[in-house]
C-alpha cells in the first residue's frame, strides 16, 4: 500500500534525522513562537498590551506551522535551513526594540 | 510529490496523536467534567449550597472572615450563582502569601467543617496540571496541547475526503475499518469544537508559555502588563494605621444598580482595617460570551468609589471571548450541554484514536504480540476505562468517607488514584476483549449504583430531587445512570465476543464494537 515516493522519503527518516527533526519540530518550533512573540510586541503600531497580546496568540500557531514544515520538509538538513531564515529575519526585529 | 506529502502528514498525525495520547484523553476527560464544575461541587457538599447572591449574603461572607480571619491582610468573597451555588470565603494570614478558603455553611453563618472535599475544583486543576506540581503540569499539558493541535491539523491534511467521509461508516468491514470510521466521525463532526478547545486551552495559559514579547515590552514586569490588559487597579498599601471598615451593602447595591444582569460576582477586600483598605467587586460573567474583566474600586473605610475598571481594546477582547469559550462559564444550558456533548466527542476521538493505532498493527491471533504493542493495549485500557472508574470512585469515596475524617480531601483523591493504578495493573495482567468487558463492567456499576449511594447517605437523593424539580442534584445523578448505562451496554457487547481471538487483521471481529 505504501507507495514507493512515500518510502523513498521515509529513508531518509533513520534515527539521526528523525531525531534531528524531532528536536527541530519541538525546540526549533517553540524559538520561532517566541521570536513572532518578541517580533509582534516590538513592531506592531498599536499600544504595547495590545501588540503583546497578539503577540502571544500568533506564537502558537507559528508553532503549529513549523512542526508542519519539519516533518514535510525532504531532508532534516532541508527542515533546519527552513527555520533558520525565518528565524533570522524575525531575530532582527530585536533591533526595534526599546531601550 | 504530493502523495508523498500527504503521507508524511499522516505519519505525523499518528505519532502527534499516540504519544501524548494518554494524557490527552484525561485531559480531555476531566476538562469536559469541569464544564459541570460548581454543579459537582454542588453535589459533594450537598447541605452547603446557596441561591441568594444579594447584598445579605455579602453580609453573612463578611461577618466570618471577620470572625475567624481579623488579622488577614485580604479578604476574598465568591458570592454562589445557580450553577455554583457556594458561598466561598478565601483569606490570607499576615506573613502568608497564599489565600486560604472554606465554604460558608448558610445554616449556621460558619465556614464548614464536615464533609471537606476538592469537588469540582479537584477535576478542573487535574484538568491542567495533572496533580503535579503546578509548573511542570501546566507545561506538560501545554506540550501535549501543543502536540494536538500539530495532530488536529495534520488530520485535517491527510483527511482528503473529509466531507464524503462523514457519512461513511463501516461497522461491517474488516480490521481497523470501523475504527477509522469511527474516529473520523467524531473528529469531523466537532471539528471546529476541537481545533477551539485546543488552541484557546493553549491561550489559557500563554503568559506562562509564550512571555518573551511581554519580557521585552515591559521589561519583565509582569504585573505592569496585567495591569495595562486588564486594566486593573494597582494593589493598595497598608498604612498601617486602624480605621474601621465600610458598611459593604451599600457598595454591593450601587454594583447591582450598574449591573443589573450580571449581578456581582467577587468581593475583594485588601487590608480591612486599615486606613487604605480597598474594596473590589467584580462583576458576574455568566451572562456573555466572553469573559471581560469589570470592577469597581471602593476606598474601604468611606465608601467612595474611585474606580470602574475594563479594557475593550480589540485583541484583549479577542482574548476574552477565547477564555468564555474554553470555560463555557456562560449560563446557557443548552449551549452548555452541546458544549459537554463535544468535549466527550473529543474524548472520544482521542480514544478511538489510541485504539485504532493497536487494531492497524494487531498481528494475527498466532503470532507473539510485541512488547510495544501490549505496552500501548494496556495504557489504553487502564486509561480509557480505567479513569472514569476513577472519577467515579471519587464520588462514591466523597459519599462514603467519614465527614469529619483528617485530611478528607486527600483521601478521595488518594482512592481516585489507587483505583486508576488498579485499573492499569488489571490491564496488564488481563489483556484483551476480557479485560475491557471486566473494566466497563466495574465503571458501569459504579455508575449505575451511585445513585443509590447518593439516596443512603444524603437526603438529596432521585426521589427527593425529581418532585422538587432541583436539576442539579437530580441531573448529576441522572448523569451517573446514563453513563452507568452506556458501560453496561459496552460490557454486554465486549462480553459476548471475549471467547473469541482478538483482533485479528482480516476477521471481522472488531466490528464497532471489538477491541
Amino acid at each position: 500500500m505504501v507507495s514507493a515516493a512515500f518510502r523513498a522519503r521515509m529513508r531518509g527518516w533513520r534515527w539521526p534525522g528523525l531525531l534531528s527533526r524531532i528536536v527541530a519540530a519541538v525546540l526549533g518550533g517553540y524559538a520561532i513562537g517566541a521570536l513572532v512573540s518578541v517580533a509582534c510586541a516590538v513592531l506592531l503600531p498599536l499600544p504595547r498590551s495590545e501588540a503583546v497580546v497578539i503577540g502571544m496568540m500568533l506564537s502558537f500557531l507559528a508553532y503549529a506551522g513549523v512542526v508542519l514544515w519539519v516533518f514535510a520538509a525532504r531532508t532534516a538538513w532541508r527542515a533546519w535551513a527552513g527555520l533558520l531564515a525565518p528565524g533570522l529575519l524575525l531575530a532582527a526585529s530585536w533591533a526595534g526594540r526599546p531601550v | 510529490m504530493k502523495h508523498g506529502f500527504r503521507q508524511c502528514m499522516a505519519w505525523l498525525h499518528t505519532w502527534a496523536g499516540l504519544i501524548p495520547g494518554w494524557i490527552l484523553f484525561a485531559v480531555f476527560l476531566t476538562g469536559t467534567a469541569a464544564y459541570y464544575r460548581g454543579e459537582i461541587s454542588a453535589w459533594t457538599r450537598p447541605d452547603l449550597r446557596m441561591e441568594d447572591n444579594g447584598p445579605e449574603a455579602a453580609m453573612l461572607g463578611l461577618r466570618e472572615l471577620q470572625r475567624i480571619a481579623p488579622d488577614a491582610t485580604g479578604w476574598l468573597i465568591g458570592l454562589p450563582t445557580s450553577s455554583d451555588p457556594l458561598l466561598r470565603l478565601y483569606w490570607r494570614p499576615p506573613g502568608e502569601r497564599r489565600f486560604r478558603d472554606g465554604i460558608l455553611d448558610p445554616a449556621t453563618g460558619r465556614v464548614a467543617e464536615a464533609g471537606r472535599t476538592m469537588g469540582g475544583e479537584f477535576f478542573y486543576r487535574f484538568h491542567f496540571e495533572l496533580h503535579m506540581p503546578p509548573i511542570w503540569g501546566r507545561w506538560l499539558v501545554g506540550l501535549c496541547a501543543m502536540s494536538m493541535l500539530v495532530a488536529i491539523i495534520s488530520g485535517i491534511i491527510t483527511h482528503r475526503r473529509i466531507f464524503a467521509d462523514f457519512f461513511t461508516f463501516r461497522p461491517g468491514k474488516a480490521g481497523h475499518r470501523s475504527w477509522l470510521d469511527a474516529h473520523n466521525l467524531l473528529a469531523v463532526l466537532a471539528l471546529p469544537y476541537h481545533l477551539m478547545i485546543t488552541y484557546t486551552g493553549l491561550l489559557t495559559l500563554m503568559l506562562m508559555y509564550m512571555p518573551w514579547g511581554m519580557q521585552l515590552a515591559y521589561k519583565g514586569d509582569q504585573q505592569a502588563f496585567i495591569a495595562e490588559a486588564l486594566s486593573i487597579a494597582p494593589p493598595p498599601r497598608p498604612a498601617r494605621q486602624a480605621a474601621p471598615l465600610t458598611d459593604l451593602a451599600p457598595l454591593v447595591a450601587e454594583a447591582l444598580r450598574r449591573w443589573p444582569e450580571t449581578g456581582v460576582r467577587r468581593i475583594g477586600i485588601s487590608f480591612p482595617g486599615d486606613a487604605n483598605a480597598t474594596i473590589v467587586l467584580g462583576r458576574g460573567d455568566r451572562h456573555e460570551l466572553a469573559i471581560r474583566r469589570r470592577e469597581l474600586v471602593f476606598s474601604g473605610t468611606t465608601g467612595e468609589l474611585r474606580l470602574a475598571t475594563g479594557n475593550d481594546a480589540p485583541a484583549v477582547q479577542t482574548v476574552g471571548v477565547a477564555y468564555g469559550l474554553h470555560f463555557a462559564r456562560f449560563e446557557l444550558p443548552f449551549l452548555h450541554v452541546l458544549f459537554f456533548l463535544s468535549g466527550l466527542a473529543g474524548t472520544a476521538m482521542v480514544g478511538t484514536g489510541l485504539v485504532m493505532w493497536v487494531a492497524k498493527r494487531a498481528p494475527k491471533a498466532t503470532e507473539r504480540r510485541h512488547f510495544g504493542l501490549r505496552l500501548v493495549e494496556t495504557l489504553n485500557l487502564g486509561t480509557i476505562f480505567g479513569l472514569p472508574i476513577a472519577m467515579l470512585g471519587f464520588f462514591w469515596a466523597n459519599r462514603l468517607l467519614p465527614g469529619m475524617l483528617d485530611h478528607r480531601p486527600d483521601w478521595e483523591i488518594r482512592i481516585f488514584f489507587a483505583l486508576w493504578l488498579g485499573a492499569y495493573l488489571h490491564a496488564a495482567l488481563r489483556p484483551g476483549r476480557r479485560g475491557w468487558a471486566e473494566q466497563a463492567g466495574i465503571a458501569a456499576l459504579l455508575g449505575l449504583l451511585l445513585p443509590a449511594v447518593n439516596a443512603a447517605t444524603t437526603r438529596h437523593h432521585l426521589g427527593v430531587a425529581l418532585p422538587a424539580g432541583d436539576w442539579l442534584m437530580a441531573g448529576m445523578d441522572l448523569g451517573f445512570l446514563g453513563f452507568g448505562l452506556a458501560f453496561a451496554l459496552a460490557a454486554r457487547r465486549l462480553w459476548q465476543g471475549a471467547d473469541r481471538p482478538v483482533a485479528t487483521r482480516q476477521g471481522g471481529h472488531l466490528r464497532e464494537r471489538g477491541i
